[in-house]
């Protein structure tokens, strides 16, 4: 079955704390040179039959509406992935 | 006349024992509502409480915002009627647009729990009334997702209209913008902060205070401003 799939990350000019402690947990096991860690979230909304245009705007309206908010974050993509 | 207010439970909160129970101590008659219902029972006010609805899947409260009972909560508070958010009701108050902003994790990343000194801003608001404003209160706050924010633009706006209901003292406990611990809608009906009032009404159960240990009520005025105003209008 096709999947969308949505990615939501934090707004740039927010903190994002999550992604801070994950910066700094990377030296401690012996990761070096990554200068940031930024922590977001990928939904994958399995379509049962086509992915048609309609279904790709609920998509868009429920990565909108429940699945973000925009008040700290972005929904930075709403793609069908490729099976 | 007693006046009934609503405290709403939905599948993982965890303080509405403890805000009815306040209810009752500040005078008034507690009415408990289901998420699951559309109706208020003819409440006169609502609280929501604290604690973790839906698991804090997603984001706090995020989830809890389409609960039926709350398009009737909408209803009323943009009627008029008193609505207190406590910290997992505030940020279901942001999320359901009734109070601007929204709450992310602590930026020490900790869950924190701590008696906290806090700054009455606006003592005009249905539930903050019983206060002075200046007065210094210490309520417990408990909580990881805490840290208060909003854009430039609308902290410049919450300052200017007054609408910063508490601020934190002594120390920023989550990183909050501009120390905010509390914030009120325009009319001063819906109030949303992230400390618990509601831990605070009782001697022998609440903060330290002054006088001896676990002797603190600074809370009980959240719930006797909102009984008083109810009372003056009916």
């Amino acid at each position: 079955m096709p999947t969308i799939v949505v990615d939501v990350m934090p707004k740039p000019e927010i903190l994002d704390p999550q992604g801070k402690a994950v910066s700094s947990a990377l030296p401690r096991i012996g990761i070096e040179g990554f200068a940031q860690v930024r922590q977001g979230k990928r939904f994958e909304l399995t379509v049962e039959g086509e992915v048609t245009e309609e279904v790709l705007a609920a998509a868009r309206k429920a990565a909108e509406t429940l699945l973000s908010n925009p008040v700290i974050e972005d929904v930075v993509s709403v793609a069908v992935e490729e099976v | 006349m007693t006046a009934r207010i609503g405290v709403v439970t939905f599948p993982g909160t965890l303080d509405d024992r403890d805000a009815a129970r306040a209810v009752r101590l500040a005078g008034a008659e507690a009415v408990p509502l289901w998420h699951g219902s559309e109706s208020l029972e003819d409440v006169d006010a609502v609280v929501l409480p604290g604690g973790f609805s839906y698991g804090d899947y997603l984001r706090a409260g995020a989830i809890a915002r389409f609960a039926p009972i709350m398009d009737k909560v909408v209803d009323a508070a943009n009627g008029g009627m008193p609505v207190l958010g406590i910290c997992n009701g505030f940020q279901l108050l942001t999320e359901v647009h009734l109070l601007p902003g929204s709450m992310i994790k602590n930026d020490h990343l900790h869950f924190i729990c701590r008696d906290q000194t806090l700054r009455v801003e606006n003592a005009e608001t249905n539930w903050t009334s019983e206060y002075r404003e200046g007065e210094q209160i210490v309520i417990p706050l408990k909580n990881q997702d805490g840290q208060y924010v909003a854009d430039d633009y609308t902290l410049d706006q919450l300052e200017g209209e007054g609408r910063v209901a508490f601020r934190y003292v002594g120390w920023n406990p989550n990183g909050s913008r501009r120390d905010i611990a509390g914030i009120t809608n325009e009319r001063g009906n819906v109030v949303g902060l992230m400390p618990h009032p509601e831990h605070a009404v009782e001697p022998g159960f609440g903060p330290d205070s002054v006088e001896s240990g676990r002797a603190g009520t600074d809370g009980l005025a959240f719930f006797t401003s909102a009984i008083k105003g109810l009372l003056a209008h009916a």
